[in-house]
């Protein structure tokens, strides 16, 4: 049963660098019928002081977020990393304090958004926008903490203009992974020239993905090769905003 | 400021020839492994079995242990327990000196690379010859395993060609594997004939019937424990499994999973010296058991995953850290997401620390192991470890030690920021923190990458335009 009201949890990468993605995917959420509330006082899921070592800290974080959804309804975040962190890692970061109970209350509502779309809201887009060859990043997180890998291939396949071009390696990471790209440059970069190669040779001229870090990560790697080598760089953007692009266009039509 | 370890990666990511080889490696291993399970149900099923049979055999470890012991004893077997490398040392030294043995023949035993017993038998007059085909190619140029189930890997067959000329210089210059791997047969049968003393690892040791099961593809496994007249085997505490049945599943999953074989050439069971009734056979068997800080990861319960481990390398095939940085950038016997765990904790996280940040947490290690490890949950632990203030509540030798008041400040004014949300504009503010968590490697983002651009407009501020509802 669709639910008709929902918790968004925007992510600080989306908040901070890519609002559009997060506005995209309100807007879709919205258009498929779902009432979506989005609490003004959310800021970080406390994944990078997680990964960091820094529980305490994570964790005091973590807190301000639990209490933002009260309400036992769905929360959709726009990013298998932060999506991770809080259905995965809660339960663990919260194991044995005094709000476990309310953390995993939180943990068991969390959905990535494609996930959503695909299974929960069932959606039936529909593709009004040009001929266009996409590749597909999966992120890490989205694949193996949160088992969402096909979902993105999934919505693809609905449009019927998109032609999908699958990458070698497609399932190894991109080389971000947080604080690892700053605590191990030489290996991050060795990655995401590996990453952008592959994703080049597709000949795709748009890249998608459900999360941020990748995007940023990779789309700064193409970005850098087109200013400093004249390289093509595939047009980077996050699944919501892409599909929200094409599928507007059918909206406006009808109207 | 670059460390030690980041001028070793950034000396191996620059050979451009060995990163080609170990990635061909890599994808011919990950390539045989997935045609070994092509049913993803079965093969997780497999999984959790292997996992329970080693999780349990730890939960008894002690009383295990015990029983082993008392097994092998009464057939004959002499059992020595090491708290230390160089107690293990001493043991393999007093069974030589015994024995007047002036030199002994090993089969693969990643145990005796934990143990340096090479280095320390030479020091003592005493030749110790690798006889497994990557660990005799690795000793003769002197090098480590840069793998902990292919030593050599690191090495093209043109650079393996060359060594054995030079080495054997009546042996004529050949690429052709079998020619050079005949070569390698005739030197080492010699000396299998010669040596009064072999050595072996042990892959499982049956607490049930007293039994050290050895996987193998030579057969210089079976020749280093059956032809000298004495055999020292050489192991972890860990190894040991509760009951003969616990075999099949584990020697199911642990070849298939390693080299992408169904089973491997040779299989070995010992069960003690020869008999008097028996022909062949060494006439005297030992096996040290060692400990080496493996008690210490034994008694976290969240840790002690990490000795669920068999030994099959499948994270490291899987590794995208691995495959370009290449075993020996890591500085320790064992390389990869499996001695990313276990190095810090058997060594410090003083000395081998650095490991745990050498991980983009992707998962992929996990996604492979055999017995189930959750390897990124580790490092996680670990990196907590690392910088966590009440250090009297892990057993991780130097806990505390990587805390450093200018990281730790910054995450405290993060934490601080990020959890009163209402005071200021939270994004500005992050934004700013986060960036100068690290001033000095910001440079290393844009050395291969463009520099993040902040929106004009943040999410909050856009949705709230749009009169998006917030409670």
């Amino acid at each position: 049963m669709k639910p008709d009201t929902i918790y968004f949890f925007g992510t600080c990468l989306i908040d901070l660098i890519y609002p559009q993605a997060g506005v995209s995917a309100v807007q879709l959420l919205q258009r498929e019928g779902v009432k979506v509330i989005y609490p003004q006082a959310q800021t970080c899921c406390g994944q990078p002081a997680w990964n960091s070592g820094y529980r305490d800290e994570a964790r005091k974080v973590a807190r301000a977020q639990i209490k933002l959804f009260p309400k036992d309804l769905p929360i959709v975040i726009p990013s298998g990393s932060c999506a991770g962190m809080m259905k995965t890692h809660y339960p663990e970061l919260f194991k044995g304090e005094a709000d476990e109970a309310e953390a995993l209350q939180v943990a068991n509502r969390v959905y990535e958004f494609t996930e959503f779309l695909v299974d929960v809201l069932q959606v039936d887009l529909k593709d009004f926008g040009e001929p266009v060859a996409v590749a597909v990043h999966t992120s890490c997180s989205a694949r193996r903490e949160m088992g969402v890998a096909d979902k993105i291939e999934q919505l693809l396949g609905q449009l019927s203009k998109v032609e999908v071009k699958e990458q070698a390696y497609k399932a190894e990471c991109c080389g971000f992974g947080g604080t690892f790209a700053v605590k191990q440059p030489e290996i991050s970069a060795a990655m995401v020239a590996d990453k952008i190669l592959h994703l080049r040779a597709t000949g795709a001229t748009q890249l998608v993905s459900q999360d941020c870090g990748c995007l940023l990560n990779i789309s700064g790697a193409f970005a850098y090769q087109a200013n400093h080598e004249g390289k093509t760089a595939p047009k980077a953007q996050h699944i919501a905003e892409f599909l929200w692009d094409r599928t507007q266009a059918a909206e406006e039509m009808k109207s | 400021m670059s460390t030690e370890f980041r001028i070793d990666v950034q000396k191996a990511l620059g050979k451009t020839e060995v990163r080609a080889h170990f990635r061909k490696a890599m994808d011919t291993l990950m390539t045989n492994r997935r045609n070994q399970f092509p049913d993803d149900a079965a093969l997780q099923a497999l999984r959790h079995q292997a996992q329970a049979i080693r999780a349990n055999a730890l939960s008894k470890l002690p009383e295990l242990l015990e029983q082993l012991e008392a097994k092998l004893t009464a057939k004959g077997v002499q059992v020595h327990w090491a708290e230390t490398t160089d107690e293990a040392n001493q043991i393999v030294l007093s069974i030589m000196q015994k024995h007047q043995a002036k030199s002994i023949i090993k089969g693969k035993s990643m145990v005796s690379e934990e143990m340096g017993l090479n280095h320390f038998l030479e020091a003592q007059g005493i030749e110790a010859l690798e006889s497994d085909l990557g660990e005799f190619i690795i000793q003769l140029d002197g090098e480590t395993p840069s793998h902990i189930i292919m030593p050599a890997i690191h090495k093209s067959k043109e650079q393996i060609s060359q060594l054995f000329h030079d080495k054997f210089p009546d042996i004529p210059y050949t690429e052709n594997v079998d020619e050079l791997t005949a070569s390698a047969r005739r030197i080492l049968r010699d000396k299998f004939y010669t040596a009064s003393v072999g050595l072996s690892g042990v892959n499982f040791a049956v607490a049930e019937t007293g039994t050290l099961c050895l996987v193998e593809n030579e057969g210089n496994g079976r020749m280093s424990t059956t032809v000298p007249p004495v055999h020292i085997a050489v192991t972890g505490i860990e190894k040991v499994v509760e009951k003969l049945s616990d075999i099949p599943p584990l020697l199911s999953i642990l070849p298939r999973s390693a080299t992408g074989q169904p089973i491997t050439t040779y299989f070995n069971m010992i069960s003690g010296p020869r008999q008097a009734d028996e022909k062949d056979g060494p006439t005297e068997v030992h096996l040290v058991l060692l400990d080496n800080g493996r008690s210490n990861i034994y008694s976290d319960p969240e840790l002690l995953a990490t000795l669920r481990c068999i030994r099959c390398g499948a994270c490291i095939n899987h590794c995208p850290v691995y495959v370009r940085i290449g075993g020996h950038s890591y500085g320790t016997v064992y390389p990869g997401p499996i001695g990313t765990i276990l190095e810090p904790q058997k060594q410090g996280l003083k000395v081998h620390g650095e490991l745990i940040q050498a991980s983009s947490l992707c998962g992929a290690c996990g996604e492979v192991c055999p017995v189930r490890i959750p390897i990124p949950n580790i490092i996680n632990r670990l990196r907590y470890d690392s910088v966590r203030k009440d250090t009297e509540h892990t057993p991780t030798f130097d806990a505390g030690t990587k805390r450093k008041p200018l990281e730790a400040a910054i995450w405290q004014g993060w934490s601080w920021s990020a959890s009163h949300p209402s005071l200021y504009n939270f994004g500005g503010t992050v934004a700013t923190q986060l960036r100068g968590l690290v001033p000095n490697k910001v440079g290393a983002w844009t050395n291969v990458r463009t520099a993040p651009q902040l929106a004009d407009k943040t999410l909050h501020q856009q949705l709230k335009a749009l009169g998006v509802d917030h409670e």
